[in-house]
């Protein structure tokens, strides 16, 4: 084994995908501390191009293959396999993403090596490797000591700053030998499905009112249409209240939803589950509110109330019709 | 088609979660456990299938919690079969322990489709649907949310999500293990009655699972987030919450 620091660097439809660039950020600094490489593993096909948005690793190392043009996860495990049986590195760090969680865990079942999820810190003590990951709803984190041996890593989008592409070096670039065809891939990728259109887009609103568990019911939904209403803003969602079909899919923030960074952020009855935050955590301001002191959505929140959302929302609703119509006289 | 729904307990969050003595694991005795709730959604996807293609499905969950009363349910909204499998650690397992257990169960077992969910609340070490297609070298898809067979029960062709409401079409070849993100509709609710007259009747069988070893990681510590850091705290009824923040709106010119 190694002391190298490897990343899955993510892309779709030819572009890097954040996460990768975070993963650069925390991957050098990592690196550093345990004396050894940043070596970044781009799998796909004709994705050349994307090398040289890598400038900042030492190393790259490319698959570049009809089978792996788009993500499945047997593919994509299989081409890391046979990186890894080469020179096995320290670390191999993915997003905890669509991508990522996917191939890490089938990947350690297949390597049988040890892999951790959720995770949002990363560090070196003494020598030793560290990941602190967000459990059970970020009420909880657990602190893990990374064994001696190669271990695979997927961290919360978000977690780390983006690397600065712009330090520009010249990586080695080498190739991961694989077969014309790949054997046993059983899964075969048809086609893209595009988000549904019309509806409301809610990236483009500068006020969101999300809504959460704490909303309790489909109808309740009409007073928080009725608060957006009255802030000119929009009602978005975290994933519970979309997976019940009260809202359309439109409406979800947070990981397989939308991105959304607006003026406001009105969390109403949303605790702040690690994949929601992830949605919304570049929101100039966010205020939360949620009968839980406790909610995880505090910790990041700018402003916050320990009230029910239900009886909030009315008499927030009438104190901006107050406001508007003060300023309207 | 012999469908196998892959479940498992974890603590309710509306109770709150305490950490024990050893601060390096949760207390069980602060837990009320439910069905996880993605679980819940591989479990109603997999019922939807049954509907459409009279498909056999069997529920297998690890013998944690409240594992009786969610089986029940199982029982009730339409499962052929349950199944509880018994382990004899105290403290739920890690997934790839978890993984391996369902593994030794479900070998020399014909199914064409597992189902379970994509994650949990508290996994720590991968999702378990991608450990266990890695230990039966079965292909794998997570974040799924819609399943249709296609050529028989040969091949299933699958959704799977990706971010921005995007979604990847895919096609693959069974026997498969998927991890359900989120099934087509809600998961259904059971009549209180009819949950009762199951409970009264139902046998559910248990399965002694042979000890595995599996790859796990050393937890040092675990740890709440502490109180108070963070949002600064608006007090007081909801009106005056609603009149603080206005204000607040105001100063940046949010409202009108």
């Amino acid at each position: 084994m190694t002391q190298d620091v490897w990343v899955i660097a993510e892309h779709f439809q030819g572009r890097l995908n954040d996460i990768t660039r975070e993963l650069i950020g925390k991957g050098r600094e990592l690196a550093q501390a345990v004396a050894g490489k940043l070596v970044a593993v781009l799998l796909g096909s004709e994705t050349k191009s994307l090398i040289s948005e890598l400038a900042a690793v030492d190393a790259v190392l490319v698959a570049d293959h009809p089978d792996l043009r788009e993500f499945t996860a047997e593919a994509h495990s299989l081409a890391l396999e046979t990186a890894l049986k080469d020179a096995p590195p320290r670390l191999v760090l993915m997003g905890s993403t669509s991508v990522g969680l996917d191939l890490l865990s089938l990947l350690s079942a297949r390597t049988a090596l040890p892999c951790l999820d959720n995770c949002t810190k990363l560090e070196v003590r003494d020598g030793k490797l560290f990941t602190t990951s967000q459990i059970y709803g970020g009420k909880v984190f657990a602190e893990v000591a990374v064994a001696e041996t190669t271990t695979l890593v997927a961290v919360v989008p978000g977690s780390f700053p983006k690397s600065e592409t712009e330090a520009m070096g010249r990586p080695e670039v080498h190739e991961i030998p694989l077969p014309a065809s790949l054997p046993e891939v059983r899964t075969k990728f048809r086609k893209l499905i595009e988000p549904p259109p019309g509806d409301v887009d809610i990236t483009q609103s500068s006020v969101l009112v999300a809504v959460g568990r704490g909303i309790q019911n489909a109808d309740n939904l009409a007073m928080a249409e009725e608060l957006a209403e009255a802030m000119g803003g929009a009602v978005c969602a975290s994933r519970p209240v979309i997976d019940q079909g009260w809202l359309p899919l439109t409406r979800q923030v947070g990981k397989s939803g939308m991105t959304v960074k607006p003026k406001l952020y009105l969390a109403l009855g949303i605790s702040g589950a690690p994949e929601h935050w992830e949605g919304m955590k570049n929101s100039e301001l966010i205020v939360a509110v949620n009968t839980d002191p406790r909610a995880p959505i505090f910790a990041g929140a700018h402003y916050g109330a320990v009230v029910d959302a239900l009886d909030l929302i009315p008499a927030l609703t009438e104190e901006v019709r107050k406001a508007n119509m003060k300023k309207a006289s | 088609m012999n469908i196998a729904v892959l479940t498992k307990q974890v603590p309710d969050l509306v109770e709150g979660v305490e950490i024990d003595s050893t601060g390096k694991a949760v207390d069980p005795e602060s837990i009320r456990y439910i069905l996880s709730e993605s679980d819940d959604h591989a479990l109603e996807e997999a019922l939807l299938l049954k509907e459409r293609t009279q498909a056999r499905v069997e529920v297998f969950s690890l013998e944690t919690g409240e594992v009786r009363d969610s089986l029940c349910a199982a029982l009730a909204k339409g499962a052929d079969r349950v199944v509880i499998v018994a382990t004899s650690a105290d403290a739920p397992p890690s997934n790839h322990t978890a993984a391996k257990i369902f593994a030794s169960v479900l070998q020399g077992l014909s199914f064409d489709l597992i189902l379970t969910g994509v994650r949990a609340i508290d996994d720590l070490d991968g999702s378990l649907g991608g450990l266990l297609a890695g230990y039966l070298n079965l292909p794998y898809v997570g974040l799924v949310r819609k399943v249709e067979m296609a050529d028989g029960t040969s091949m299933a062709v699958i959704q799977k999500e990706y971010p921005g409401g995007f979604a990847a079409e895919l096609e693959v070849k069974l026997p498969a293990v998927l991890g359900v993100q989120a099934a087509e509709q809600p998961p259904r609710y059971v009549p209180v009655s009819r949950l009762r007259q199951v409970m009264k009747t139902a046998s559910l069988e248990e399965k002694d699972a042979a000890p595995v070893e599996a790859e796990i990681v050393e937890v040092v510590r675990m740890f709440k987030p502490e109180e108070g850091a963070g949002a600064a705290i608006l007090s007081g009824t909801p009106e005056e919450v609603a009149r603080q923040m206005v204000d607040l709106f105001a100063e940046r010119r949010l409202v009108r």
